[in-house]
């Protein structure tokens, strides 16, 4: 166990994590390409290449097939068999999506639940953070194994109750209650960001107490731009679950005015089941923004799954 | 208080239990967040919901005492036993297969090959794609006509079945499905396979070990760990299976029933049906099997686990 947890604690460092990644930085060097000659290590890396090509274009053809299907006309969407590049490149999807579908609507309705979500869970997970890893109180490692334990809860059993509470307090149909939770616990980012915490040095919050600063001002000037990474990870996990939920909102809104993203494409394909054009046409924009951020966070994303799981 | 804290340093026992409280404090408002979180949105509502199981509550009435009736209406009700067979086929195929395909892709990507962390990227993005809008690709990858998938098969020569339509087919699309998104569970295996030591490694070859014999020996000992975590975190999510099926049958898990799975079953006689006193016994009925069987599970697979090497 202890070796375990000084995985963890290496792995969870701040500076590694800003730093390069773990699956860039081989650390055990090939040593079975060293050793053999010119010819067999050519043919492997060829078939190596070969496989994980073969892997990745069955990976991304339903992508691809989205993406290519959002600029087909009708007439190569149903084509038997199937046209994979269109002579005719057609945006007419794209407009009849526009005109049937609030998109730019549900864009900013997601976009607003999204980021209050991000924020909320970020700046609520490091100031538990902060109680449970850095204030020594007693009483702080029930409520670390309560908080842990809550995970184990299964959504489908809280979710009567707590759209209840809602519904008592008339804010159904309002995106109050798919934001206001994340600003109270989100355990698992509790978690994650209390690893972090505890690698800092305690010396560092110590100096800062001898200097006069209380534990407010700790927290905001010396700890969060300490742990800036994990808080990024947080963030992004954070927008992408928003991003992507659907039963809370399907849960919660009727107004198809407060309607997101998830939600609208749902009911959209419902109405437009047999007009694949239009429908490819709103799911590549559903997707577009995720993949971007993915793009550009890749790196932190793929850390921060790496500690939320097994290591977290 | 403040009296307390200003004359603090003078002796040492009031000071201690100044910081004490000092600390108690700051540590109360700053889990202040989670502690409100957790007894507005956690205990009170798994109290209430074990409340309402033994209750015939409806979603306006609040209903009366029922003791077990619900639990036992649960036992003679066949959409219930339908629902809960259609969810544990789906999970016991989907999730050993998620699990063998991700360690592969990992095992595939920590091996030297120049731009892999661009396959890697390949591999991951189905997993970030918004469950409904992957749900809508393959509507129309299964769609028996103009799909892509039959299209591809009948290049082969085979002609594919009518996938989400035929009742045969429907479960084996969702586990199709399911495994496309195995990217976050390869980056876990990933970081596994990237913690076995590579002395191990080199060991094992100078002895003789092959490369199955290795993966045998060194590799999987070594992930056991990992692969014990993607078992209990798929069966847990397994009972939870809801938004695909949801979005792939339009809310009704057709065709004929087969791909009404547990979730699917409760959010109807919660939302459709307003039965919220069954609903809420099923739902403590489904969570009281992913913990037995996540016991199970630890008790016999977690046996094997190897921790370590001291």
């Amino acid at each position: 166990m202890s070796e375990r947890t000084a995985v963890r604690n290496t792995v969870a460092d701040p500076d590694t994590a800003s730093g390069a990644t773990l699956a860039d930085s081989p650390r055990r060097p090939d040593f079975e390409q060293r050793q053999r000659p010119l010819g067999p290590r050519l043919l492997a890396g060829v078939g190596k290449h070969c496989v994980l090509i073969g892997l990745s274009v069955i990976f991304l053809i339903p992508l691809v097939w989205m993406v290519t299907g959002a600029f087909k006309t009708a007439v190569d969407l149903n084509a038997s068999p199937i046209v994979w590049f269109p002579d005719k490149i057609t945006f007419d999807n794209f407009v009849q999506a526009a005109q049937l579908f609030p998109l730019a609507r549900y864009f900013f309705n997601t976009f607003v639940i999204c980021v209050l979500s991000m924020l909320g869970a970020v700046f609520s997970s490091a100031m538990v953070g902060y109680g449970l890893a850095r204030i020594p109180w007693r009483g702080r490692n029930v409520l670390f194994v309560i908080i842990i334990s809550t995970m184990m809860i299964p959504f489908y059993v809280t979710m009567f109750p707590a759209f209840e509470i809602w519904r008592s307090l008339h804010l159904t149909d309002t995106w109050v209650p798919l934001i206001l939770p994340h600003w109270l616990c989100v355990p698992i980012y509790i978690f994650l960001l209390r690893q972090f915490l505890m690698t800092i040095p305690k010396d560092l919050s110590e100096s800062a107490r001898i200097d006069g600063a209380g534990e407010w001002q700790i927290f905001t000037r010396v700890i969060l731009p300490l742990i800036k990474p994990a808080l990024v990870a947080v963030g992004l996990f954070q927008f992408l679950a928003s991003w992507n939920d659907f039963l809370g909102p399907l849960i919660y809104l009727s107004n198809p005015k407060l309607y997101t993203i998830s939600l609208g494409l749902n009911f959209f394909k419902g109405e437009y089941a047999t007009e694949f054009g239009p429908l490819m046409a709103v799911s590549a924009l559903a997707v577009l923004p995720i993949v971007i951020i993915f793009f550009f966070a890749q790196r932190t994303f793929i850390e921060g799954i790496t500690l939320t799981g097994v290591k977290g | 208080m403040t009296t307390t804290t200003a004359s603090a340093p003078s002796t040492r026992r009031p000071g201690r239990s100044a910081q004490a409280r000092h600390n108690l404090k700051w540590g109360l408002v700053f889990c202040s967040p989670a502690i409100v979180g957790i007894v507005l949105f956690t205990a009170y509502p798994v109290l209430r919901s074990l409340q309402q199981s033994l209750t015939s509550a409806t979603m306006l009435t609040p209903g009366h005492f029922l003791g077990l009736q619900n639990y036992r209406d649960l036992m003679s009700d066949a959409g219930f036993w339908n629902s809960l067979s259609n969810t544990v086929y789906i999970l016991i195929r989907a999730v050993p297969l998620g699990i063998i395909v991700a360690l592969c892709l990992a095992l595939l990507l920590n091996m030297n090959v120049a731009g892999r962390s661009f396959y890697r990227v390949f591999f991951f993005v189905p997993s970030i794609v918004p469950l409904v809008a992957s749900a809508v690709i393959w509507s129309y990858v299964f769609n028996s006509q103009y799909g892509v998938l039959n299209s591809l098969l009948g290049k082969i020569g085979v002609v594919g079945p009518s996938w989400l339509d035929d009742p045969a087919w429907a479960k084996t699309s969702l586990v199709i499905m399911s495994v496309w998104g195995v990217g976050g569970l390869m980056v876990i295996m990933l970081a596994g396979v990237q913690d076995v030591p590579a002395q191990l490694y080199e060991q094992a070859k100078i002895d003789g070990a092959g490369v199955f014999s290795r993966f045998r020996n060194v590799t999987l000992p070594f992930m056991s760990p990992h692969l014990l975590f993607a078992l209990v975190m798929g069966l847990i999510a397994g009972f939870q299976y809801f938004t695909e099926v949801f979005v792939l049958t339009s809310g009704t898990g057709g065709p004929a029933g087969s791909t009404m799975v547990a979730g699917l079953y409760l959010y109807q006689n919660a939302f459709a049906f307003f039965k919220i006193g069954y609903a809420s016994a099923l739902a403590w009925v489904l969570f009281v099997l992913s913990a037995i069987s996540a016991v199970i599970v630890f008790r016999t697979v977690g046996r094997r686990v190897y921790y370590g090497g001291n």
